[in-house]
């Protein structure tokens, strides 16, 4: 086995424009359910729209990047205020319910064939990011030797987490603010917030457009990432890996989603090369696994890791342990 | 749980004791002159009859034709009811009264079937929660809701109104409301100090006792500035000498100015320390008076023999 394509493989994953990615969104979900308490189970619903509201434009009529993105953001906000009005008065499992479900409705929407002329349905869309590209300022590939990244990748990288520095630091302000100490007290207990004067419903609504904007941003950027966009790369199955990688980092950490998307990225990659250099070498037998299985193996063990994590180490890593002790009802 | 099983044969005991501690508190408040907001209270109601929706010569709260049912059952009914300013009425009546469910609709928190009601000379009716809350009348609740995860300081500093940090677009702007931020917490760092929570400051909500609990929920309500304040069974829970400590607090507000409403279902804690109690039984207000007039009233004694009596039948069964 080749110890070192495993290592290079994960590091890559660690730092590299997925995870950029992900933790851009997981910091969204951070305000979300770490500050305010909302139970999302929909992030992924909020890339979707943020990703296609910025390449509709693009692609159909022309418009620059710059203002797609301005539409996917405004989309996140539209979805967040449909979602919101109706759950937000209600208690916090009927949030979550709706959001898994509105995410799905909208896979479902923007792959259905009424939508084709503008998302490309089922095939997606394609080649709608050159004006990113464009500003490129890396002319060659980074290489360490045992690692290189394409000047392609590397561009991506440095929007992707200066994109996440710039939100957590945005949170870091917030949070410490007036408006973070309400928040984390609508956390605590709404009906105490209430009797206190501060209108409840307003900073949920806040909180839910400003997490899903994140959301909308990372969305964007995995389409530009990618330059296609299918609907059904849009899974839930995504929103399971924010809430992982925000409870690996420690839900209610500024930058704990960062922490977290870096660790779980090379952890991801390092399962994956791991597994695959060891059925190439024969090491496992193909009677056990075959490489086309190594998606669900992956799969299994994302559920697997947050089990223990929440059975062992609900703060996550950087998250208070005595915090969580406390008798919260 | 086995160790909560062993230790009731004890407890009796304890009680007693207790509840000679709290007698004899009673008795010493009654026999001390009257503070000045006491006497101030008495004069105004000095020309009010004891008698249920009776008019009060500056009433801050007025509520009328309140009703609330869950299901078939009526769980408030209030015809008429007011509360004069700068008093401490106590609301009291049996378990099922409806005296929580009045709170409740009152400060917005549950809605009635039909009713009025004008706080402060403004028609109030149907205003949420928090715009009550904001106006000035601020209520406690009966289990306390300590904010866990915030810390002492926290929780009383969120009580604090008008909080221009409290925005969202001026939130990352520190430099726009620090000044306030710090006023805010020089008035917390106060009240803290006035109910003895300052060892507490720094601590989270969530690791104090449930008495603490009591005296930073009712910081908190103060930090609102509130002109009338409703605390739920502010007693409910505590030891004794820690209810001699609510009390005086009480007390100490209505002396400041402040109208203090209170939910009891133990007479005896309250008669010392009210200038006007209300009696609710099934929904309705059965009497009204100050404590000398509710001792002596016949529909208060049977009500609450009523419930006695049923108790002792409970008992009997198990």
């Amino acid at each position: 086995m080749d110890l070192l394509a495993i290592l290079s493989n994960s590091v890559r994953g660690a730092f590299g424009p997925e995870a950029a990615i992900y933790a851009l969104a997981a910091i969204g979900l951070n305000i979300h359910f770490g500050y305010t308490g909302l139970l999302n189970f929909g992030q992924v619903g909020f890339m979707l729209v943020g990703a296609y509201g910025t390449a509709v434009p693009v692609v159909a009529w022309g418009w620059p990047l710059w203002a797609g993105v301005l539409v996917g953001v405004l989309c996140a906000v539209l979805l967040a205020l449909l979602l919101g009005f109706p759950t937000l008065r209600l208690r916090g499992d009927y949030l979550a319910i709706a959001t898994i479900a509105a995410a799905e409705v909208l896979r479902y929407l923007y792959r259905s064939s009424w939508a084709e002329p503008l998302t490309g349905g089922v095939f997606g869309l394609k080649q709608f990011a050159g004006g990113f590209y464009a500003f490129n300022p890396y002319s060659g590939p980074l290489d360490l030797g045992w690692l290189t990244f394409s000047p392609r990748a590397l561009w991506v990288m440095t929007v992707g987490w200066g994109a996440a520095f710039l939100a957590a630091g945005l949170v870091a302000l917030l949070i410490h603010s007036p408006w973070g100490r309400v928040l984390r007290s609508v956390r605590e207990d709404e009906q105490a917030a209430r009797s206190l004067g501060k209108n409840v419903f307003a900073y949920k609504m806040q909180s839910l457009v400003l997490g899903g904007v994140m959301g909308a941003l990372a969305g964007a950027l995995i389409g530009i990432n990618s330059q296609a966009l299918n609907p059904d790369s849009f899974m839930p199955i995504i929103t399971f890996y924010l809430w992982t990688i925000m409870i690996l980092g420690g839900a209610s950490r500024v930058l704990a989603p960062i922490v977290g998307s870096v660790v779980f990225w090379f952890l991801l990659t390092f399962l994956d090369s791991a597994l695959r250099q060891a059925i190439g070498t024969g090491l496992v037998p193909a009677s056990v696994l075959v490489a086309s299985d190594i998606g669900a193996v992956r799969f299994a063990a994302v559920g697997l890791g947050l089990m223990l994590l929440m059975m062992f180490r609900p703060a996550g890593l950087m998250g208070d342990q005595k915090e969580l002790r406390l008798d919260v009802r | 749980m086995s160790a909560d099983q062993a230790t009731p044969r004890e407890e009796p005991e304890d009680l007693v004791h207790q509840r000679a501690e709290l007698v004899e508190e009673e008795a010493r408040l009654q026999h001390e002159a009257p503070s000045e907001g006491a006497s101030r209270a008495a004069r105004a109601l000095a020309d009010v009859a004891a008698e249920p929706g009776v008019p009060k010569p500056d009433p801050i709260l007025v509520v009328e034709d309140l009703t609330r049912s869950f299901g078939g059952v009526k769980a408030v009914q209030v015809d008429h009811v007011e509360v004069q300013r700068g008093t401490i009425t106590a609301v009291i009546g049996p378990n099922g009264a409806g005296k929580s469910t009045f709170f409740n609709l009152v400060t917005g928190f549950d809605r009635p079937d039909s009713g009025r009601w004008r706080f402060d000379g403004a028609d109030i009716t149907g205003r949420p929660a928090y715009r009550i809350a904001g106006s000035g009348m601020v209520r406690t609740f009966q289990l306390t809701k300590a904010l866990m995860r915030l810390t002492t300081l926290e929780n009383v500093m969120l009580g604090a109104t008008g909080q221009r940090g409290e925005r969202l677009l001026t939130a990352p702007l520190r430099f726009l409301w620090r000044g306030q931020e710090d006023q805010v917490r020089q008035r917390a760092d106060a009240l803290l100090e006035r109910f003895r929570l300052t060892h507490m400051r720094d601590e989270f909500a969530g690791t104090m006792s449930g008495g603490q609990r009591k005296l930073l929920e009712m910081a908190r309500a103060l930090m609102v500035r509130p002109s009338l304040v409703m605390l739920d069974e502010p007693m409910a829970g505590v030891n004794p000498a820690l209810t001699q400590s609510l009390l005086g607090h009480i007390q100490g507000l209505r002396d400041e100015g402040t109208t203090v409403v209170l939910v009891e279902h133990d007479m005896d804690v309250i008669m010392a320390i009210s200038d006007w109690i209300v009696v609710m039984a099934e929904g309705r207000v059965i009497a009204e008076g100050r404590p000398d007039d509710i001792r002596r009233n016949k529909a208060v004694i049977d009500a609450y023999l009523g419930t006695r009596r049923e108790l002792k039948e409970d008992d009997g069964e198990h």
